[in-house]
């Protein structure tokens, strides 16, 4: 097995008396998609604001290239390569989906903070825009406004966005949330394709998206980890067929 | 849309022209007054950069117009002219130098506070000047010289005349304008307008905001700085009224009342605002009422935001919207 590229360990959120991650330990690796999953409110998307620096941990570690992301500005975290979607669409509304995109490679170059050189001229930002365009299935939208687009078009911007910064691991959260099944199946090919040269972190409720790519499957409750392994695994444990009590159809599509 | 900017362009350059033929035509007066009103014009246009693209609601720009001013007026010798080659830009540098201390702290704000904490450093240098003696105190400081502008030992323009002044006036401001839009179309102004719309998403897109935002304040601070010399320069003395708070709300309101993120709206904001002011306490006009211009003004401010949430420059954009459309029709 190859070595994790990013792990957590006994990463934990509080907020007041609730703890929202508890002790959680993950391994993201290149080549894999590590799902996680679990009910409403499990911590997943706290998680998530984890590792991409969005919340400090109240404790535990963020191993990532061998330094200690932990308690980093996000901006910083996502400089090193960890490029994150949001569950609750988070874009630039008033911008076209390109502008969205542009902008997005912008922060991966040397030349952000060239005051006098128009913002259009730079040819291999545009290129990585486009290309983020193309493989979120957003290309026909190019000059579109972003509030303007339906709900899954934005989620597909979410999506694009994230991509055209370029990241070595994906965190992914919910990224099939409110997307039609046209654009879902898409969407998973994508998640497919990209697994290949990328460290996926993917949170989804779609349980038939999460069998169809994931490699190894972390259940969350209640902030705590209860199982994590591969799927056959999970898909057998007695612990997850309790938490999901009545919900097993859940767990097999 | 490049229809639009075309069209943008065509009308910008007409009102330089326009402005460039007035002293031609125009009395002493009114040559004064639109020196005045392009001076106020950079120091609006500066405003627009934090609170029209960066969304930095500031309101204690004219603590940099009023440091400016002083530094001048401190700088000039009592009884000899100082050159404008070093005194503009040292009083501007003194400006960056201002908005970078206090800029790394206020942009720790947000919101309410950032506008509180921005009146707040505003006021205190207002009490610098207003309760030492090297600021003069209340009464302030006279400059009894206007700084010269040589190029060896020949004098290039002689301040001392209005028209002189007038035109290194119009030069900067031409050159402020384009250099703001330079600066907001290149990838650094993009950025700050995407903090404006979205600076949680900004930074987990790997930007760090607050660089970001405080360059912008440092540009903004050193050009209100540069309006702050001008107006010292035009009026001959400086005295703490130009750091108060009336002083940042005023600009403030002609960046709305122009219409804010568009740099040409907060100008002619600027314009509008001096001229209603002119107007409002005219006593040949208005009499008695004259002495309470401020009541009318507020009126229209009120009508102006009710009603034109884009403000005066809403108007251009929904007239060239119109001709576009109609051109489309004929094509
Ligand atoms: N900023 C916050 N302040 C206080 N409590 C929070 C905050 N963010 C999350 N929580 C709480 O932490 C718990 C975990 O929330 P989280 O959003 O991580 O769950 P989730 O697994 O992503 O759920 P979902 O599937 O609904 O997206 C919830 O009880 C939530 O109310
Ligand atoms: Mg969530």
């Amino acid at each position: 097995m190859t070595e994790a590229i990013l792990s957590t360990v006994d990463l934990t959120r509080r907020f007041g008396g609730l703890v929202a991650v508890s002790k959680v330990s993950v391994d993201l690796r290149v080549g894999e998609v590590h799902a996680v999953i679990g009910p409403n409110g499990a911590g997943k998307t706290t998680l998530t604001n984890l590792l991409s620096g969005d919340l400090a941990p109240t404790s535990g570690e963020i191993r990532y290239a061998g330094a200690d992301l932990a308690g980093l500005p996000s901006h910083r975290i996502s400089r090193m390569g960890i490029g994150r979607s949001y569950q609750k669409t988070n874009i630039f509304l008033p911008f076209s989906v390109f502008e969205n995109c542009r902008l997005a490679a912008q922060s991966r170059t040397p030349h952000a903070w060239r005051a006098f050189s128009r913002a259009p001229g730079f040819r291999d930002i545009n290129r990585q825009a486009e290309a983020a365009m193309e493989a979120a299935g957003l290309a026909r939208r190019r000059d579109r406004v972003a509030a303007t687009l339906s709900h899954g078009e934005q989620r597909q911007l979410e999506i694009a966005m994230c991509l055209a910064t370029s990241p070595r691991v994906l965190l992914l959260d919910e990224p099939l949330a409110g997307m039609g099944p046209h654009e879902s199946q898409r969407m998973v090919e994508l998640i497919k394709q990209l697994s290949e040269g990328h460290a996926i972190m993917l949170i989804e409720h779609d349980m038939d998206a999460v069998f169809a790519v994931a490699h190894r499957l972390t259940v969350m409750v209640n902030g705590e980890v209860i199982e994590s392994g591969t799927p056959a695994e999970v898909r057998n444990s007695p612990a997850v067929q309790l938490a999901y009590l009545g919900g097993e159809d859940n767990l097999h599509g | 849309m490049h229809a639009h900017g075309r069209m943008l362009n065509a009308i910008l350059i007409a009102a330089v022209v326009a402005l460039a033929a007035f002293p031609l035509a125009g009395s002493t007066f009114y040559t004064q007054l639109i020196t005045k009103i392009m001076i106020m014009a950079i120091f609006a246009m500066s405003l627009d950069l934090l609170v029209g693209y960066t969304g930095l609601v500031s309101f204690g720009h004219a603590a940099f117009f009023g440091l400016a001013g002083y530094a001048l007026a401190l700088m000039v010798p009592k009884y000899e002219a100082a050159s404008l080659w070093w005194t503009l830009p040292a009083a501007m540098a003194a400006c960056a130098a201002f908005a970078l201390v206090t800029g790394a702290l206020v942009l720790r704000t947000r919101g309410i506070f950032f506008i509180m904490v921005t009146l707040a450093f505003a006021q205190m240098l207002f009490f610098v000047f207003h309760d030492t003696k090297f600021g003069g105190g209340s009464d302030g400081i006279y400059i009894y010289n206007k700084p010269h502008l040589k190029l060896g030992e020949t004098a290039l323009l002689d301040l001392e005349k209005l028209d002189h002044f007038y035109y290194l006036v119009l030069v900067l401001l031409v050159a402020v304008y384009l250099v703001l839009r330079r600066i907001l179309g290149s990838t650094f102004g993009h950025a700050l307008v995407g903090i404006k719309v979205n600076e949680h998403r900004m930074r987990a897109l790997g930007f760090p905001a607050f660089r970001y935002k405080l360059a912008a304040y440092v540009i903004s601070g050193a050009l209100a700085g540069m309006s702050g010399y001008l107006a010292a320069v035009q009026f001959g003395f400086v005295n703490p009224e130009i750091i108060s708070w009336h002083q940042s709300g005023a600009v403030l309101m002609m960046v709305i009342l122009g219409g804010m993120g568009t740099l040409y709206g907060p100008a002619i904001g600027a314009f509008a605002f001096v001229m209603m002011q002119e107007l409002f306490s005219n006593q040949a006009w208005f009499g008695a009422y004259a002495k309470h211009w401020q009541l009318a003004m507020g009126v229209t401010i009120i009508l102006v935001a009710l009603y034109l949430p884009q403000g005066l420059s809403g108007l251009l954009q929904k007239f060239g919207r119109r001709k576009e459309a109609a051109e489309a029709e004929h094509d």
